[in-house]
């Protein structure tokens, strides 16, 4: 078996780069049950038998986040062969905590110590030498985007797993370390490399390790009294003593290896951009400025170009392959299966790939030049105000355009419960392909009302917003406020090689997940469309698909379109949104659904009264999305369950909703 | 006692004591918010909410609710 070379450090320090030039591109992601969050592992490039596992970036090894979580779990349970820690050295004062709590893990540890760059331009300069030997470990200075100190850096940390350190953990004032003592007399910890951690984590009374200690009650007492004891003689609780404890000692470190220069300029900068894009005159609208452009090019121009260009490119490889195999006379069966279901639902799909690619690139270049957090800054006041994180505009805005895409995006939100919930609501946003379904029904059932179309987008926001409120106050999504305290990073210019990293990674795993999915799944439908229960092809109105209409039309009796015809649309949806029309069109006979606009509104006003029509917009709009989307929210929450809730939730709704407007419709 | 959401913008404070429990607490003694620290708030969102603090030469935005838990001297 390889031995592991575990990769910790804070966020926003240039691990995931470190990783990338570590594995180059042999790597895989993989979501851990549960939790979506991700620890990625590849194999050492250049040197047999060595893996590196990137965990994911963290401020501390609490267990409140899940990213904490996830990196405290697996260093405390499967032993990595050694720690690279990876440190800013521009922010050294923060950076530095984490050290201080790994070190008394005990594991084999090399200190990374990037950006030094930063460092030297601002005119500060570190003892790179005096600072390691303060605390026991080897510290390299690398440059991760450009690959420099790497070799050195691997050399000390495989010659460190083969048991080379003698780590020197940072000491805490004399009560303190005297109280340590007592607990492990009154614990009796096995003496193993992390002992000291143990014993400060059960000083701070964390829960997870009170009960491992498994104390008999009378033992508990005496342990809380000398806890207590500590406590009152240093004038503070223990949680904020161990802390300020690891602060001091940083400091002191600091004081001896880390000269300040005073030409601080990267904060300087930074502070300049900031004065203008948060300001709170200007930084409403600039923001706003920079969504504007971001949905201009990535959805509405270069993406909805390049989608239609998909779209022909697919539905030109279905026609041509459909003339193959009927010249080389393949059953019309496999040919309908193969043109019809899997490149139609496949091609469908795929041809989201450049709008999802643009808005990647986008994304990440915000994320990466800090920018990300600033929109969380400038909108948490109202998204938290329903439940959401100032980061939930961005998923909802891009939501106009593609829910699939607006999923995804919903990654850049820090905490796992927020994330959740703003993919659960996004969805409600009405995407572009329910647009040709509201524009038909609006013209043909309330011809003299142009407030119809508009009024899905108010629909739609009023449910995520009473939706959030709701939903934010059960024990599902109900949690502290206490994901606000934020870092905010300085700017800096991104990496070209990162930015293409992150979308590619995005983008990847859009195609394989959500295609695998969808490649069944078109392929299922299409049989439920053109088959009956005795397996053979028949028209549409006689199919599975319309049995199940048939059974579940009741269902939508009470919403006023109860027929099976209305059902089998609905169904129809899942394919795609777009389908609805088209299938309205094939049941009615119109041969040509995209140019027979009157025929079309022929049929939708002999199907639906104006009541039971806007209860059917108001229905597609909330009920579960199509399959894409459902892919990706499985994807994204990394759950079947959580997966089901969310669809269970946005068809619920949307039958309730869809249900008030027809009863109270009908009334007028 | 003046807690952090009292401080004006530009005006360095020391922190005394943080009075959150939880995951709230540690999130912001983690950050190194602890006893005896120096913290400057430099500026407001646009929207009133949240401030953006400096402190161990870096920035932080913390909601004015949690400001209102940290108590500082000065």
């Amino acid at each position: 078996m390889n031995k592991i070379l575990a990769l910790v450090g804070n966020p926003n320090c240039g691990k995931t780069t470190l990783f990338n030039t570590l594995t180059g591109s042999n790597q895989y992601v993989g979501n851990w049950p549960g939790v979506t969050v991700e620890r990625k592992i590849g194999k050492l490039m250049n040197y047999e038998g060595y893996d590196v596992m990137d965990l994911p970036g963290v401020y501390s090894l609490s267990p409140y986040t899940p990213e904490e979580v996830v990196t405290r779990d697996y260093l405390l349970e499967n032993h990595p062969g050694a720690v690279i820690n990876i440190l800013d050295a521009s922010n050294l004062e923060r950076n530095l905590y984490l050290t201080t709590q790994i070190l008394e893990q005990g594991y084999p540890m090399v200190l990374a110590l990037n950006m030094m760059d930063l460092v030297h331009k601002n005119g500060d300069d570190l003892d790179t030498q005096g600072l390691a030997d303060a605390l026991g470990c080897h510290a390299i200075e690398i440059t991760a985007s450009k690959g420099q100190g790497i070799k050195e850096l691997l050399d000390v940390a495989i010659h460190a797993s083969d048991g080379h350190v003698h780590l020197k953990p940072i000491r805490y004032s004399n009560v303190i370390e005297d109280t340590l003592v007592r607990i492990d007399e009154i614990c009796n910890l096995p003496p193993e490399h992390d002992k000291r951690w143990h014993l400060v984590k059960i000083f701070e009374r964390d829960p997870h390790e009170l009960e491992k200690a498994n104390l008999v009650p009378q033992l508990k007492e005496k342990l809380e009294a000398l806890i207590c004891w500590a406590e009152q003689k240093e004038g503070d609780d223990a949680e904020s003593l161990i802390a300020a404890g690891r602060y001091a000692a940083i400091e002191n470190l600091l004081r001896q290896y880390y000269k300040r220069g005073n030409k601080d300029q990267t904060s300087k900068i930074s502070d300049a951009i900031d004065k203008v894009v948060t300001n709170r005159v200007l930084g409403l609208p600039i923001f706003f400025g920079i969504m504007w452009l971001m949905y201009f090019v990535s959805v509405s121009t270069v993406g909805q170009y390049t989608t239609d260009g998909m779209d022909a490119f697919f539905k030109n490889l279905g026609e041509t392959l459909r003339a193959f195999l009927e010249g080389a006379a393949v059953s019309p069966i496999l040919t309908g299966l193969a043109v019809d279901g899997i490149i139609g639902g496949v091609g469908a799909v795929l041809s989201f790939v450049p709008q999802i690619f643009m808005l990647f690139l986008f994304l990440s270049f915000l994320e990466d030049c800090g920018y990300m957090s600033r929109v969380a800054f400038l909108m948490d006041r109202i998204f938290r105000s329903f439940g959401l994180s100032g980061r939930s505009f961005i998923p909802m805005l891009i939501g106009t355009g593609c829910s699939v895409p607006a999923i995804m995006s919903a990654r850049t939100i820090e905490n796992d419960k927020d994330r959740k919930l703003t993919i659960m609501l996004t969805p409600f946003i009405p995407c572009n392909a329910k647009l040709p379904l509201f524009a038909l029904f609006a013209a043909a059932l309330f011809p003299a009302n142009s407030w119809i179309g508009p009024s899905m987008y108010l629909f739609g926001i009023i449910m995520v917003i009473v939706s959030g409120f709701v939903l934010k106050k059960t024990r599902f999504f109900n949690t502290e406020a206490a994901n606000f305290v934020m870092e905010m990073p300085a700017y800096h210019w991104p990496k070209l090689k990162s930015m293409w990293q992150h979308t590619w990674d995005r983008v990847k795993g859009f195609i394989i997940k959500a295609g695998t999915i969808i490649f069944v799944a078109s392929a299922v439908l299409w049989l439920l469309q053109n088959f009956n229960l005795q397996l053979e092809m028949v028209k549409p109105d006689q199919s599975m698909m319309a049995d199940i209409g048939r059974f579940i039309a009741p269902l939508f009796a009470p919403l006023g379109f109860g027929t099976w015809q209305t059902a089998f649309a609905a169904i129809g949806g899942f394919i795609a949104k777009e389908v609805i029309v088209s299938t309205f069109g094939i049941l009615a006979g119109v041969t040509d659904p995209e140019n027979g606009g009157t025929a079309m509104q022929a049929v939708v006003q002999s199907m639906f009264t104006p009541a039971s029509g806007y209860a059917f917009m108001v229905f597609i709009l909330l009920a579960s999305p199509c399959i894409a989307a459902i892919a990706t929210i499985r994807r994204e929450m990394g759950s079947w369950r959580w997966t089901l809730a969310a669809l269970g939730y946005q068809t619920g709704i949307a039958y309730v909703i869809a249900f008030v407007v027809y009863q109270i419709g009908s009334r007028f | 006692m003046k807690t952090l959401h009292d401080a004006k913008i530009g005006e360095p404070v020391v922190v005394a004591k943080v009075l959150a429990t939880g995951a709230l607490k540690r999130r912001i003694v983690d950050m190194g918010l602890t006893k005896g620290t120096r913290v400057t708030v430099i500026r407001v969102a646009p929207l009133g909410d949240p401030v953006e603090i400096s402190l161990r030469n870096y920035n932080l935005s913390i909601r004015k609710a949690d400001a209102k838990n940290i108590l500082v001297d000065g």
